[in-house]
Order: structure tokens, then sequence, then C-alpha cells
């Protein structure tokens, strides 16, 4: 294991994927809140809305999730 | 990939939080070949019987006042029979029994993981992904059959300018072949990672100095968790409407 450098880059790599997910919370951040924000404007069309905003946060969730899968990735098979 | 996670070989930690992931045999310990018992497994048959208790046994009855159990039974039945027919129309309430199905076995699979000792089956991305390429196989059959070649045209943004259809459809194109992949480890990721964080505080219990504070930590994530685990289920089941809809009708 010492002195193993392509291990090294992959650890540090999927360090790095992790900083994908600060992205992801941007974006669900982001959902919600234009959610919350068109919510309070017009209570009375908020109950129809909560699909569309569980799709939203789970599409842009899915790219947070690529970051993750980028770690594994770099953690177990390479 | 989590087997050398075993063992006690991380600094503080008496135990490595993922060890909680090891599938290994239920009776005994041995190898594990396609046909053992193993913990995962048996938390699969616990959860198709805890379905089964909730919906067969729950509603035998079929009291004018419900029980309690027949409500529960009812109101899971309502709410994925109104999302189904929101999302899809008319025509996808005849994929309601499956649709119904995926989602029962999730939230059984995610909320019995919860209990302390034991195992979560949908914590593995082996389990999500073929839930999740059933649906995407089956969506995308559904479409060809329903529509023929004209299914191709879910690629071609007709509303969009001319020159932009090209690109967007490159762009379709490899979102639609990405799908299974976020839908499965979205679950397996989030039960996952849930499941480490508890155990990581669970970890810091052993020092005297910030026990009490690891407790309350524990608390507010489990409390946190037990919502997660409905919404991940939630999302699943919403996503495979969503693409069930992009099969039925195709035409933007």
């Amino acid at each position: 294991m010492e002195g193993d450098i392509v291990q090294m880059g992959a650890y540090i790599g999927a360090g790095l994927a992790c900083m994908g997910m600060g992205g992801a919370a941007v974006g669900v951040g982001n959902v919600a809140g234009n959610f919350l924000a068109g919510a309070l404007r017009n209570p009375s069309a908020a109950a129809g809305q909560t699909a569309t905003l569980f799709i939203g946060i789970a599409f842009a969730e899915a790219l947070g999730i690529f970051s993750f899968l980028v770690a594994l990735l770099l953690m177990f098979a390479v | 990939m989590v087997a050398e996670a075993k063992g006690a070989e991380a600094g503080g930690l008496v135990f490595h939080p993922m060890d909680q992931f090891i599938v290994e045999p239920f009776f005994g310990d041995g190898a594990v070949s396609w046909y053992t018992i193993t913990n995962s497994t048996v938390w699969m048959a616990i959860a198709v019987l805890a379905v089964f208790a909730l919906l067969v046994m729950g509603t035998s009855k079929r009291a004018i006042v419900p029980t309690r159990m027949q409500s529960v039974a009812e109101l899971a039945y309502g709410f994925i029979y109104k999302m189904v027919e929101d999302i899809c129309g008319k025509e996808g309430v005849k994929y309601f029994p499956y649709i119904m199905t995926l989602f029962m076995f999730i939230v059984f699979s995610n909320f019995l993981g919860l209990l302390p000792m034991a195992f979560t089956p949908t914590s593995h991305i082996a389990v999500t992904a073929i839930m999740a390429f059933a649906v995407f196989f089956a969506v995308t059959i559904l479409g060809f059959v329903k529509h023929g070649a004209s299914f191709l045209e879910l690629f071609w943004v007709s509303s969009a300018p001319l020159a932009l259809r090209p690109i967007l459809a490159l762009i379709e194109v490899i979102s639609y072949f990405v799908r299974p992949v976020s839908h499965s480890i979205r679950l397996a990721g989030n039960m996952m990672a849930g499941h480490a964080v508890i155990k990581v505080f669970a970890g810091f219990a052993a020092i005297a100095a910030i026990a009490p504070l690891s407790v309350v930590a524990i608390t507010a994530m489990y409390g946190l968790e037990v919502l997660v685990s409905f919404i991940q289920a939630y999302v699943f089941t919403i996503l495979t409407c969503v693409y069930l809809k992009d099969a039925l009708h195709p035409h933007h």
C-alpha cells in the first residue's frame, strides 16, 4: 500500500468528487425555496404541485448522486 | 466492496460504519452462493410478509368502519392510486398494481431497515438496480409496443426551435439512458448514507465527554431517516410514474 501513487490519486479524486454534493445541495435548496416562495403567494395552488416539487428535487439530486457514484467508483472499482 | 471494511482497522471506532452493509449468511457462516439465505434475503422476506399482513390480512374483514390496519392499507392504496392517475392519466391505471408493489416493497424495506440490528436490502445497489432496470426495460418496451417507431419522438422536442432540436435530441437520449442509473443509485445512496451517518455518530458515543451530544445527534438523525425512508420510496414511485407517462404519451 505504501508509495502507491495510483491509490493516493484515487482517494484524492474521491474526496474531490464529494464537492459535487455542494452543487446538488444548492440545486435542491433552489427548488424547495422557489416552491415555498410560490406557495406562499398562492397557497391554494400549492397542494397540487407537491408532486412536481418532488420530481424537481429528485432531478436536482440526481446530479449530486453522480458525484457520489464517481467517488464510489474511485474508491472500490479503479 | 465492503469485505475489506470489516474489522476494527479504523482508529477510534470499535466498529466500522460500513460493517452493517455486509451481506452474510443468516444461518452459520460460510461462502455466499446464489441460493444462500443471507440477511438481505431474510429482511426482504420480512418486508414482503409485512406488506402481505397489512394489505391482505388488514383488509380481509372489509369493515364499513375500518380498523386501524384497514385504514392504513386504504390510505396507502388511495395515495398511490391518486398518484398514478394524476401523472399517467386514465391509461396508466392499468399499470397501478406494479407501481403499488414497488412502493410497498421499498417503503417496508426502508422502514424495517431502521430497526436496530436490522438489515436494509434497499441500501444495496444490486437490489435497487434490479427494480430500476426492470422499470426502464418495461417502460421502453411498452413505449415501442404502444407507439412503434413514433416512440422516438420522445427525443425530438417539437416545441423547440429547429436549430436546437438535434442538440436537444442528443441530450434527451443521454438523459434517457442515465435514468435507470440515477433511479437506482438515488435510493441506495440515500439509504446507505443515512445509516452510515447514524453509525458514525454512534461511534462517538464511546468517548464519554461527548456521549450525550452523540445521543442527541443520533435521535435527530433517526427522525430525519424516518422522513427520508418515506420520501425516497415516494420519489422512486413518482419517477416510475413519470417514466410510464413518457412511454404512454411520448409526444411533447
